[in-house]
């Protein structure tokens, strides 16, 4: 194929016309490079600041140094609460140019959830990196490493994990720690915190969060576009969190949580003097370990919706009928107001009548005439029905809430429970009815309206033991600085004390040591230690069926036992409650002799040796100095 | 007609000295950059600005070896070389090497080349030979027939899908359509009915668009809409310029490069690179050099010995122009990132062998000029 050329002579007009042109095209090409310059000038010159602090956001990033959480002792000082590594992934949002795809390959790289990770994402704090996966190991974080360029954003960042050394005991006291919500951060207590914070949510971990976080650091680094770390330029380095000591003896907890082993229930032991708190045990309990790791979704609604309520604390939440335990209040009450004198006798024909109702007694045909000292150490319910028709509901109420219930004992845990003490007010405003009179009979041996948690029992059966004085419970003994300096003691805080004098308390001490010995818990009856108590068998529904044997588990009654020891001086009070365990004698007692016989071969003078064990080399000179308190 | 070499080297002149100047300073422009963007980038063995380098001096020779032939002989060749480009891009339509979800490439050896830009020359020497025998005839002759001629290469080169290398085909043909094929009246009437055509015409294009395209025009409309989505490329490219300010960042200290913020730094987005370390000055002498050797182009248009050395050397311009205008609009926000290379400054053999081959064929029209008619 060959095109004709044209004869230049004939393309004469043709190439005038195109020069013609020219000039057009110079201004046209002059235009719309001028225009380029101009925008040029705009985005450089006129708007260049403005580009210039988006080019410096783009690549620095203020990276939060989150606090090691401080050490959660016992009181001899044995770990309760430390930390581990734990290398952990997580994404920076903003460096992501297409989630989609880095969804698919962190499912098919490191296997994980698609579902669950379209979830974190879109759920997460604005701007902060998001934790997809706790506790890498490390074979995917190794993964994760060599894939770092098909994985813009995604870092892999080695943090420290809470960590119960002592595994599930103690849970319900230590509580657990998880990544503060939205909803958190905006409380004023979590105010300034940044977001990703662990923080106590249950416990102890919660109540001193403030002492355990210690507070977060900064780091302002520079990054890439695949949000890799390339030069520090400043950084702000977070401050440890204190230790906290606490008043549980570990080996109390421990043997308090074994004796309650399978069954449902709690354990409270305290000392009356100080108002240590020395185990508090709740059954059935949870993993603390687990939960501060995280849970999947499904997991943890399997937990909340346990029907054994793992996560309640039975020790301070439960609210229990005290059933005959609350006799102890009822023989207060008596003797101060003289309702009946300590050697005066009732009649127990095993029936109490009031109108056209019918009290009965636990003991079929009754327990003949009996005094104070008998009707307390056989439990005599009909003694106790006769003096709750005398005293009437009110007089019950004022004794049952100078003891403390009814309130909170103002424990340093969580979501304490108060329990009721009916009174005719109360039932005006919380059933809109009168009081009845039938309604004061069972009251009077612990059954009806009235409600008590284990805690508030061991610190009535404390009171009793220690002449009428309470101290507010407590599980914080002090806090520790990093270098081993005490920074806080708690110094014990007396209760409003009982008004009965000391030579009538003696009367239901006797009484309370003679249950062991001859009356309804001989089988807490101890070779070692001499010690005082009282059984409770709390009713789960009124029908009283024949056997408990036949009623299913779960309508069966709850088993009580209060005690202290030694008789004397006492330095432990005990309450043990064991659901659906049915007699407080056989059910509870056994297991508060032999937690009081352990306390006791651990020997009274522990808290001396306690000082020494729990002084750290450094703190010689501190010893030095006065002790504040 | 002899061809005598020897008679030109005298005529030699400071044009030409600026004009091959402004070529080899925009070159080395290009290799420094590149060198900034690629220096750290490891995996590579060969570093990719010598690579460039090795392009320029290929395309040095290719520059010498085509303004030194007649254009009239090449355009005897010119539906020859033609026919040949569209077998090529046929080729690479079936057995063309893919990467980045399209097909654009032949292999040959260790080496891979783009025909789409080995077909744009050959256009040009075809339209420009078509309107320059065909001068002054009906509308049909001036835009519909030259249309039919350009259509099958534009086509064949989106269907790769390479819509930055279809619409550059197609600036050729516009750019000679607009200056010799309508007359001043019929002007405005083509406008319009381009314009009146286009929606009918938009589904058609749309649909033959991949996703990537459509997201990456649609990001032009709303930039701001998802910056780390579809508008990301285009805001980090705004952000490099605008924060090189006045003076720039310095060379090799762009941020907003060095840490891999803007993508395809030592490609399509390389104008970011160099405003962003060398600031609007920068920018302004970047420009400034492309304006005066698209200002050379045109003046060797001007004083062309005939129509067809006027067209071939305004048509070049004009793709050229259309090149450099978009490419640099799309990093500075002013047009939709369609990837077009910067001509002599983004890496890439088949672009700069092809740049510096027309750029030859400028130079030999002014050559031709002084030549005495046979």
């Amino acid at each position: 194929m060959k095109p004709d050329i044209p004869d230049p002579g004939l393309q004469s007009t043709g190439l005038a016309d195109i020069q013609g042109r020219l000039l057009l095209i110079r201004v046209v090409v002059l235009i719309i490079v001028g225009l380029l310059a101009v925008r040029l000038w705009q985005l450089q010159v006129r708007d260049g600041a403005y580009y210039r602090n988006l080019s410096h956001d783009n690549r620095t990033r203020s990276v939060v140094l989150h606090p090691v959480r401080g050490f959660i002792y016992d009181r001899n000082g044995i770990l309760l609460a430390n930390r581990v590594p734990s290398f952990n992934l997580y994404v920076q949002l903003g460096d992501v140019p297409d989630r989609e795809a880095l969804i698919g390959k962190l499912v098919t790289l490191l296997s994980l959830d698609r579902s669950e990770l379209t979830k974190t994402m879109d759920t997460h704090v604005r701007g902060t990196p998001v934790r997809l996966k706790k506790g890498v190991s490390l074979k995917e974080a190794a993964i994760v490493e060599s894939h770092r360029l098909d994985l813009p954003g995604v870092v892999i960042r080695p943090e420290f994990q809470r960590n119960n050394p002592e595994g599930g005991y103690a849970a319900h006291v230590l509580g657990y720690v998880g990544v503060a919500s939205e909803e958190q951060l905006t409380r004023e207590a979590f105010q300034g915190l940044p977001a990703g914070s662990v923080i106590g949510q249950y416990g102890v971990e919660r109540i001193y969060e403030r002492t355990l976080r210690g507070h977060a650091g900064r780091k302002l680094i520079e990054v890439d576009a695949l949000g890799h770390e390339k030069r520090m330029i400043s950084v702000d380095k977070p401050q440890v969190g204190n230790d906290v000591y606490l008043t549980i003896d570990f080996r109390l907890q421990k043997l308090a949580e074994d004796l309650l082993g399978e069954e449902a229930g709690a354990i409270v032991a305290l000392d009356p003097q100080t108002g240590d708190i020395l185990a508090l045990a709740s059954r059935p309990s949870f993993d603390p370990n687990a939960l501060s790791r995280g849970l999947r979704a499904d997991v943890w609604n399997d937990i909340l919706q346990d029907e054994r309520h793992p996560l309640t604390n039975r020790a301070i939440q439960g609210q229990y009928p005290p059933g005959s335990t609350f006799k102890i209040i009822m023989a207060t009450a008596a003797l101060e107001t003289n309702a009946v004198g300590p050697t005066d006798t009732l009649d127990c024909g095993g029936r109490f009548r009031l109108g056209d109702r019918t009290f009965r007694d636990w003991k079929k045909y009754g327990h003949g005439n009996v005094d104070l000292h008998h009707a307390i150490a056989d439990s005599c319910d009909v003694y106790f029905y006769r003096l709750g028709h005398r005293m009437g509901i009110e007089t019950i109420a004022a004794y049952a809430k100078q003891f403390g219930l009814g309130a909170r004992t103002g424990i340093d845990l969580p979501a304490e429970g108060t329990g009721l003490v009916p009174s005719r007010e109360w039932k005006r405003q919380a059933r809109g009815e009168p009081w009845y009179p039938g309604e004061t009979v069972s009251v009077s041996i612990g059954q009806g309206y009235v409600t008590v948690t284990p805690l508030q029992m061991a610190k009535v059966i404390g009171m009793i033991g220690n002449n009428g004085i309470a101290f507010q419970p407590h599980v914080l003994r002090g806090v520790r600085g990093r270098r081993g300096e005490w920074i806080d003691e708690w110094s014990p805080t007396q209760a409003v004390p009982l008004t009965l004098p000391v030579h009538q308390l003696e009367v239901i001490q006797a009484a309370l040591a003679a249950v062991v010995t001859e009356g309804t818990a001989r089988q807490a009856r101890s070779s070692v230690v001499p010690l005082a108590g009282k059984t409770g068998t709390a009713q789960v529904v009124s029908l009283r069926s024949e056997s408990q044997e036949e009623t299913p588990k779960r309508f069966r009654d709850h088993a009580w036992f209060v005690a202290y020891a030694p008789f004397e001086q006492p330095g432990i009070a005990v309450a043990v409650l064991v659901e659906h365990m049915g007699h407080g004698g056989s059910a509870a007692a056994p297991l508060a002799k032999e937690l009081i016989e352990a306390y006791v071969s651990y020997g009274v003078d522990d808290k001396e040796r306690t000082q020494v064990s729990l002084t750290r080399p450094s703190d010689k000179v501190m010893q030095q100095e006065p002790r504040r308190d | 007609m002899i061809d005598e070499p020897w008679r030109h080297r005298r005529e030699f002149d400071r044009f030409d000295w600026s004009f091959c100047a402004i070529i080899l300073a925009l070159s080395a422009i290009g290799v420094l950059t590149i060198y900034s963007v690629t220096a750290e980038q490891a995996g590579t063995q060969f570093p990719l600005y010598l690579k460039q380098a090795i392009w320029i001096g290929v395309g040095a020779l290719a520059f010498l070896a085509v303004s030194r032939i007649d254009y009239h002989k090449v355009a005897r060749w010119s539906f020859l070389l033609y026919g040949f480009a569209l077998l090529l891009l046929v080729v690479v339509l079936f057995g063309g090497k893919a990467s980045h979800g399209a097909q654009r490439w032949i292999a040959l050896g260790p080496l891979a080349f783009q025909p789409a830009e080995f077909v744009k020359i050959p256009l040009l020497l075809v339209l420009a030979v078509y309107y320059a025998t065909q001068n002054r005839r009906g509308w049909w002759y001036r835009v519909i027939v030259p249309a039919l001629i350009t259509v099958p290469g534009f086509f064949l080169i989106l269907k790769q899908p390479d819509l930055g290398s279809s619409l550059s085909f197609l600036s050729i043909y516009v750019t000679l359509l607009l200056v010799v094929g309508v007359k001043s009246k019929a002007f405005g009437v083509v406008l319009l009915s381009a314009l009146m055509l286009f929606p009918f015409a938009w589904s058609e294009l749309w649909g033959s668009l991949h996703d990537y395209q459509k997201e990456r025009i649609l990001s032009f409309v709303n930039p701001d809409y998802d910056p780390a989505g579809r508008g990301y490329q285009g805001m980090q490219s705004r952000i490099a310029v605008g924060s090189g300010q006045l003076i720039g960042k310095g060379f090799h200290s762009g941020t907003q490069t060095q840490f891999k913020f803007l993508p395809e730094g030592h490609t399509d987005f390389i104008f970011a690179v160099l405003a962003e370390e060398w600031g609007f000055l920068g920018g302004v002498l970047f420009i400034s050099l492309f304006l005066a050797l698209l200002l050379m182009g045109l003046e060797i248009a001007a004083k062309a010995k005939d129509s067809l050395g006027a067209l071939l050397a305004i048509g070049f311009v004009g793709m050229l122009t259309f090149n450099m205008v978009v490419n640099v609009g799309m990093t500075i926000g002013l047009a939709p990132i369609v990837g077009i290379p910067l001509p002599l400054l983004s890496y890439g053999g088949s672009a700069t062998i092809m740049t510096m081959a027309g750029l030859g064929l400028l130079f030999g029209v002014k050559r031709e000029r002084l030549k005495l008619s046979p």
